[in-house]
């Protein structure tokens, strides 16, 4: 069984506001800008405290993006903050332009992400974002887990120095992991040792992929699993070692197949080390309204569905 | 004072830019020639007069220098020449315009290290933002210099340009100079054949801007009207100045069209170009 228990039900989007706050006290260097979503990305509590740092653009994203890149220029280091769509498809030519080919240290922070985002359906719920972001040369995508990692990496990447894409939630999900644990940007993180088959997760499915497993062990499986909250760079050693032990893989995220981390995984695999693969991840569609954990069940985004997938990808290996 | 100032004045400088620009866009037979002829004149005034800035030590923060950023990239050429001749690089940089391995891209970018650059730029309505961005870190950096920004006018379509201008009022960014190329002219044809662009004054000044209007042909105009600008920051109010421009300025076949927004001359043409502007500081 997984070493990891549920500490209690929070907010990812509440990890970063919470992690801002600190990071106000500690570096006089960060500033926040967000696009009249302040209360909603949970920056109320830096605005507050550091008003001459917190800049309110307005309803204007693709403002936002550009000023944030500018204020890098004199060494402001810029947390912008909206949900993920308007973070990234909305402005993927200013982000592409002006963050990425000009290398600026802009900390574009998205919550929102995915089918979570619950009864406001498709219009927001983006399923595309990661992909749009990881093919940004320069860019750094990074998935925390839960409310405490979601703390620690918004911690860490105010000390890594250039563009970074920071993806986030709204509901409360399982705070799961431990805040005495590195936050390392780039580095896998094993979150349950196993032979038998290597579950990836990042985001939100990383607790159920725990849950899997514990499953799996019940049924005599000893699977490994793997929070790959970095997807670029990817952990590319990680992931071979653990598939040379097991032999094969699930991935699981809240995104589109095409474009998130079972694609990046799927690249590693074919090139390095060719194994089975089955991905949970929405099937080129649309997410829809419906409560949260209604709509992971529908779109196959569940514990049960990566116990299968686990058990298929096991069969398919010879 | 740059040593170049003590042989030429200004007028000769911009000849030499006109010439750069020509002989570069000619050489690789591609570039965008006529917006560039149009703004050598503010270029040189801005670089030769205006701005405060230490060329032998460009950093990418310019703590305590005015800032530049150029929003319609494509007019790279005659940036490119200006800053060469200002001393960031060495003029003989510039016959390496648009060829591969190149920092002079065809949109300028900090890509490969050119000193002068900040931010790349080209794909349109993004410079008054990121002037913005600049400006306001300025202000939080307690560095009382200031940030100029040149766009186009045909980039003024872009919806971007006007989130920017409602912003700047809005946030009193005044610290920030901005500059209209007003050519009236754009890739596809006449501005008001393509998208009007209206009353520009009026609705600069309807989104609560300082506006004022300059001849960008006319380098004394250039350097009163900017310095009356730079006068007037501080005030609480942004501050744009509509640059009125001959697009091909300096070239008569290239006047009065918008046919050579983004076209290279031929060898015949490039000759005939090139004898109607002066060689003053030496070709590259």
């Amino acid at each position: 069984m997984t070493p990891y228990k549920i500490q209690d039900q929070k907010e990812t989007r509440a990890g970063f506001g919470a992690a801002l706050l600190e990071l106000g006290k500690k570096n006089p260097k960060v500033v926040a800008l967000t696009a009249d979503l302040c209360e909603s990305l949970r920056m109320d509590a830096f605005a507050h405290a550091y008003p001459e740092r917190f800049i309110q653009v307005g309803i204007s994203e693709a403002n936002m993006i550009s000023i944030a890149a500018g204020m890098t220029i004199g060494g402001q280091i810029p947390f912008t903050g909206t949900f993920a769509n308007f973070s990234t498809g909305r402005v993927y030519d200013q982000i592409r332009q002006s963050v990425a080919y000009s290398t600026k240290n802009v900390k574009i922070c998205a919550s929102h992400a995915g089918l979570t985002l619950g009864e406001d359906g498709a219009t927001h719920q983006i399923l595309e974002d990661i992909g749009l972001m990881k093919m940004l040369p320069n860019m750094t995508v990074i998935v925390p887990c839960d409310y405490n990692q979601t703390f620690l990496a918004t911690q860490a990447i105010a000390n890594y120095n250039g563009p970074v894409y920071l993806r986030f939630g709204r509901p409360k999900m399982p705070n799961f992991t431990r805040l005495e644990e590195a936050f390392v940007i780039g580095k896998a993180q094993i979150l349950k040792e196993g032979t038998d088959v290597s579950i990836f997760a990042c985001g939100h499915l990383v607790w159920p992929a725990l849950e899997a497993a514990n499953t799996l062990q019940e049924n005599g499986i000893n699977a490994e699993v793997i929070n790959i909250h970095t997807i670029k760079p990817l952990d590319i050693q990680a992931i071979i070692q653990s598939v040379q032990k097991t032999g094969c893989v699930v991935t699981a995220e809240e995104h589109e197949r095409n474009g998130g981390l079972g694609d990046s995984i799927a690249q590693v695999l074919g090139m390095h080390f060719p194994a089975p693969i089955e991905m949970i991840a929405v099937n080129d569609s649309f997410g829809e309204s419906g409560k949260p954990m209604e709509l992971l069940t529908k779109y196959g985004l569940d514990t049960p569905h990566i116990v299968e997938a686990a058990m298929k990808s096991i069969g398919r290996k010879k | 004072m740059h040593n170049i100032l003590i042989m030429h004045n200004l007028e000769n400088i911009s000849s030499q830019v006109r010439r750069d620009i020509i002989r570069m866009v000619s050489d690789v037979q591609s570039g965008h020639p006529g917006g560039s002829l149009g703004c050598a004149d503010f270029f040189t005034a801005l670089y030769f007069d205006i701005l405060r800035y230490k060329p032998d030590q460009f950093t990418m923060d310019g703590f305590g220098e005015d800032l530049f950023f150029l929003s319609n990239g494509h007019v790279s050429a005659a940036w490119y020449s200006i800053l060469a001749h200002a001393g960031f690089f060495e003029v003989k940089e510039l016959a390496t315009f648009r060829k591969m391995g190149t920092r002079l891209q065809g949109h300028p970018c900090t890509h490969d290290g050119l000193p002068g650059i900040r931010m790349a730029s080209g794909s349109l309505g993004q410079g008054i933002s990121v002037g913005i961005g600049a400006a306001l870190s300025k202000k939080m950096n307690s560095d009382d210099k200031l940030v100029y920004v040149l766009t186009g006018d045909g980039e003024l379509q872009e919806g971007q340009i006007w989130e920017a201008a409602l912003f700047a009022a809005s946030h009193k960014v005044d610290n920030l100079i901005i500059t209209v190329d007003y050519n009236k002219k754009q890739i596809d044809g006449p501005t008001d054949s393509v998208i009007s662009l209206g009353d520009l004054h009026a609705k600069w000044e309807a989104f609560g801007w300082q506006v004022y209007e300059m001849n960008g042909n006319i380098i004394p105009d250039i350097l009163s009207t900017m310095k009356t600008a730079g006068e007037n920051t501080g005030k609480g109010k942004p501050i744009v100045i509509l640059m009125h421009t001959e697009m091909g300025m300096g070239v008569d076949f290239m006047m009065g069209t918008h046919k050579w927004h983004g076209s290279a001359p031929n060898a015949e043409q490039t000759e005939r170009a090139l004898s109607q502007l002066a060689e003053t500081l030496g070709d590259y």
